[in-house]
C-alpha cells in the first residue's frame, strides 16, 4: 500500500491551497483528483461563465493575480490556467483520473480507498468542493419525457439548447445569467425565481465585491453567525461578471424579455405550478441589497473621500408584474435546473454526515479526529467557497492539522495503545 | 340522476337562483366580479380579531346580514392564550364549508334528497417548517384529508359523482391546490 501522512481529496482551488500550507509546513501529502487540476473548471462550466469576483480578488497562499485586468472577472479557461499555475509553482504531487472509494479509520490513521488502490495516511482533506452533484426536485421525474432536461453543469451555450421555449428554474447565479444568455440569443425564456441575493455589481464606482470586502462582510465568521445553517444554505449571489460590469438582476431580465414567474413548486397534470410568492421575495431581496448598500454607505462616509466615489445612486425596486402560477409545460422543450447543489459523500461513513448528507464539522475540523473539510459555503468565513476565500482557511486548518499530527506523534506507542 | 328526477327535493339549496345567477352573469360577465374582503386587528400576544362585512359583486357594494367577527389564537401548548381557532384551522373550516356547500347544490340540483352530510378534515403539518428547524420542510400542510359520510337517496357513485363535482366547482378548494399570487404591503 502506498502511504503519505496526508491525502487531500480534489484539486481544486481548496486542494492547491491546502496543499501550499502543507508544503510550507514540510508535510507529506498526495492531491488525488478525480479528473484533472481544476477539473470541474475544465468540465462541467458553460463556454461564458466568468468568475463573479474580480481578479485581484483570487489571492490564494503565496499566489496572486498578475495579469493586466486586476479588476475584470477571469473565465474559466482563465481559472484553470490560474490553478495550473499556482501548483506548478510548488510542485504539488498530484494522483490524477483517482475516484476515491471509501475513506476508512484504521489503528494508526485511514486509508483511502481508489480506483487506482489505497493510500496509507494519518489525515484526511475533503476539498471537493460545494458544486459536484445537482440538487434537482424529485418532481422532475413528473416532467414528460419529451422535455429536456439539464442542470448548469451540463450547459454550454445557446446554440447546444433545442429550439424552442426554454424555463430556468433558479435565479441565483447561474439560473439569472443563463436565462440572460438564452434570452440574449433571442431565445423565449421564462424564469422561476425563488429566494435570491440581489446585488448591483458596481456600487458608487467600484466592485460590490470591494465593498463586501472593505466593510468586512466577506470576513464574517461562522462561529458569530445567529444562524449558521441558513448561512451556509444562502443561495449564490445574483451577479455576472461581463467584461462591460454589468448588474444582472430580475428587472435587468426582464428587460431582455425573460418572463419572471413564482417560484416552481410542483408538477401536477403536466403543469408546473408556481407559487404566489414572487412579489414576497423580490421585496425581500430588495429590502437585503438596501441594508448593505446602507451598511457600504456608513461605511463609506467614516472611512473614504465622497470626492472619489460616484453619488449614491440606488437601484430601482424590483418589478413584479402579476405572474401566472401555472404553466403548460407542454409549451416548453428545455427546463434548465439551476436549484443549486446536494452533498454527495457515498465514500465517507455515515456517522460523519448529517441527517441531510452533509459532512458535520466545526469550522472545517471534522468530528474524527484527523479529518478536515475545505471549500464548502461559510466553511469558516463567508467568502470561504470563494478563490479568494479558501487561503486563509486552509491556514488555519493546517496549522490544526500539523497540531494533531504532533499530538498524535508526542503518544508514546500512540498506535498500539489504540 | 333518473331515478330521483321525479322527486321534488328540499336540501334548502335555491337551485332556481343560483341557475338565474349564473344565466345573467353569461350575458354581463362583469356583474360575476366579485371582491371579497376581511379586516383583522391585531387583539394581544398570537390573538386576532378579523371581521368581515362588506363585499363587491354584481357591479355594487354589497353587505353580510350582519358583521361576522372571526377569534384566531393559538392553543396553550404554544403558550398561547387560545382565544380561537389556529389560522391553519380555518384554511380548513372554509375547506369543509365550501365542498359542504357544493354538495347541497350539486346534490339538489341533481335531485338528490340529502339527510345528513359530515366531514372529517385532517391535515399534516411539520413544525419543524414555521420554526424554521429545517428549510427543506414547508410551512404549509403536507396534506389535506377530507372523509365524507353522506346518507342520501342516492347510489354511492352517485354521491361520489356529487363528491366529486363538489371539488370541481369549489373555489376554497381551487385555494388550496393551485398557488395565488399574494401581494402584502405596509402602508
Amino acid at each position: 500500500m502506498q502511504a503519505t501522512t496526508v491525502v487531500i481529496i480534489g484539486a481544486g482551488q481548496a486542494g492547491l491551497a491546502m496543499s501550499r500550507c502543507l508544503t510550507e509546513r514540510s508535510i507529506d501529502y498526495v492531491l488525488l483528483e478525480r479528473g484533472v487540476t481544476a477539473h470541474s473548471w475544465r468540465t462541467e462550466r458553460w463556454d461564458s461563465l466568468r468568475l463573479l469576483t474580480p481578479n485581484w480578488l483570487s489571492r490564494l497562499p503565496g499566489w496572486t493575480y498578475r495579469g493586466d485586468d486586476p479588476d475584470g472577472y477571469m473565465s474559466a479557461s482563465e481559472v484553470v490556467r490560474y490553478l495550473d499555475d499556482y501548483r506548478q509553482l510548488f510542485a504539488a504531487p498530484l494522483q490524477t483520473d483517482t475516484t476515491v472509494e471509501s475513506v476508512t479509520s484504521t489503528t494508526t490513521g485511514f486509508v483511502v480507498d481508489t480506483n487506482q488502490g489505497p493510500w496509507d495516511c494519518r489525515s484526511v482533506v475533503v476539498a471537493t468542493g460545494a458544486c459536484s452533484t445537482p440538487k434537482i426536485p424529485a418532481f422532475s421525474g413528473e416532467l414528460s419525457g419529451r422535455i429536456s432536461q439539464l442542470a448548469p453543469i451540463h450547459y454550454r451555450n445557446p446554440d447546444r439548447i433545442e429550439e424552442g421555449r426554454v424555463l430556468v428554474v433558479g435565479a441565483s447565479a447561474s439560473g439569472a445569467q443563463i436565462a440572460d444568455e438564452l434570452a440574449r440569443a433571442g431565445r423565449d425564456v421564462t424564469l422561476a425565481v425563488g429566494e435570491h441575493v440581489r446585488l448591483p455589481r458596481l456600487y458608487r464606482g467600484r466592485d460590490i465585491h470591494w465593498w463586501m470586502d472593505a466593510v468586512g462582510q466577506l470576513d464574517e465568521r461562522y462561529d458569530e453567525m445567529d444562524d449558521i445553517v441558513r448561512a451556509r444554505r444562502l443561495p449564490s449571489l445574483q451577479l455576472v461578471g461581463s467584461p462591460e460590469k454589468r448588474t444582472l438582476d430580475l428587472n435587468a431580465l426582464a428587460g431582455s424579455g425573460v418572463g419572471l414567474v413564482g417560484r416552481l413548486v410542483g408538477v401536477s397534470n403536466g403543469k408546473a405550478q408556481l407559487s404566489g410568492s414572487l412579489a414576497n421575495v423580490c421585496a425581500a431581496a430588495d429590502l437585503k441589497q438596501a441594508r448593505l448598500l446602507d451598511l457600504i454607505d456608513e461605511y463609506a462616509t467614516r472611512n473614504l473621500a465622497d470626492a472619489d466615489l460616484d453619488a449614491p445612486h440606488r437601484p430601482k425596486p424590483t418589478s413584479v408584474k402579476s405572474p401566472p402560477t401555472v404553466l403548460e409545460l407542454e409549451a416548453f422543450t428545455t427546463v434548465i435546473w439551476a436549484t443549486g447543489f446536494r452533498p454527495e459523500y457515498p465514500w465517507l461513513g455515515n456517522h460523519l454526515l448529517d441527517r441531510k448528507g452533509a459532512i458535520r464539522h466545526d469550522g472545517g475540523v471534522m468530528e474524527e479526529p484527523g479529518l478536515y473539510l475545505l471549500g464548502m459555503p461559510f466553511t469558516r468565513r463567508r467568502k470561504s467557497s470563494f478563490l479568494d476565500g479558501v487561503g486563509p482557511d486552509a491556514r488555519f486548518l493546517s496549522a490544526h492539522l500539523a497540531r494533531f499530527l504532533d499530538q498524535q506523534a508526542k503518544r508514546p506507542h500512540a498506535a498500539v495503545n489504540r | 340522476m333518473s331515478t330521483t328526477e321525479n322527486h321534488i327535493v328540499d336540501n334548502g339549496v335555491n337551485v332556481e337562483a343560483l341557475l338565474g345567477a349564473r344565466e345573467a352573469m353569461t350575458g354581463a360577465p362583469e356583474a360575476a366580479k366579485f371582491k371579497w374582503a376581511a379586516t383583522c386587528e391585531w387583539v394581544a400576544g398570537t390573538h386576532s380579531r378579523t371581521t368581515v362585512e362588506k363585499f363587491f359583486g354584481i357591479g355594487a357594494e354589497q353587505s353580510h346580514r350582519q358583521p361576522y367577527v372571526v377569534d384566531t389564537d393559538h392553543p396553550e401548548i404554544f403558550a398561547s392564550a387560545d382565544n380561537g381557532a389556529t389560522p391553519p384551522e380555518m384554511m380548513l373550516i372554509g375547506l369543509a364549508g365550501c365542498l359542504t356547500a357544493g354538495i347541497a347544490s350539486v346534490a339538489t340540483h341533481r335531485g338528490i334528497q340529502l339527510h345528513s352530510v359530515n366531514a372529517t378534515v385532517e391535515a399534516d403539518m411539520d413544525l419543524q417548517g414555521i420554526l424554521g428547524i429545517d428549510a427543506d420542510v414547508r410551512n404549509g400542510f403536507g396534506g389535506i384529508t377530507v372523509r365524507y359520510e353522506i346518507d342520501a337517496e342516492a347510489t354511492k357513485p352517485e354521491i361520489e359523482a356529487v363528491v366529486a363535482q363538489s371539488q370541481k366547482r369549489s373555489a376554497v378548494f381551487d385555494i388550496v391546490t393551485n398557488p395565488t399570487n399574494v401581494t402584502v404591503e405596509v402602508v
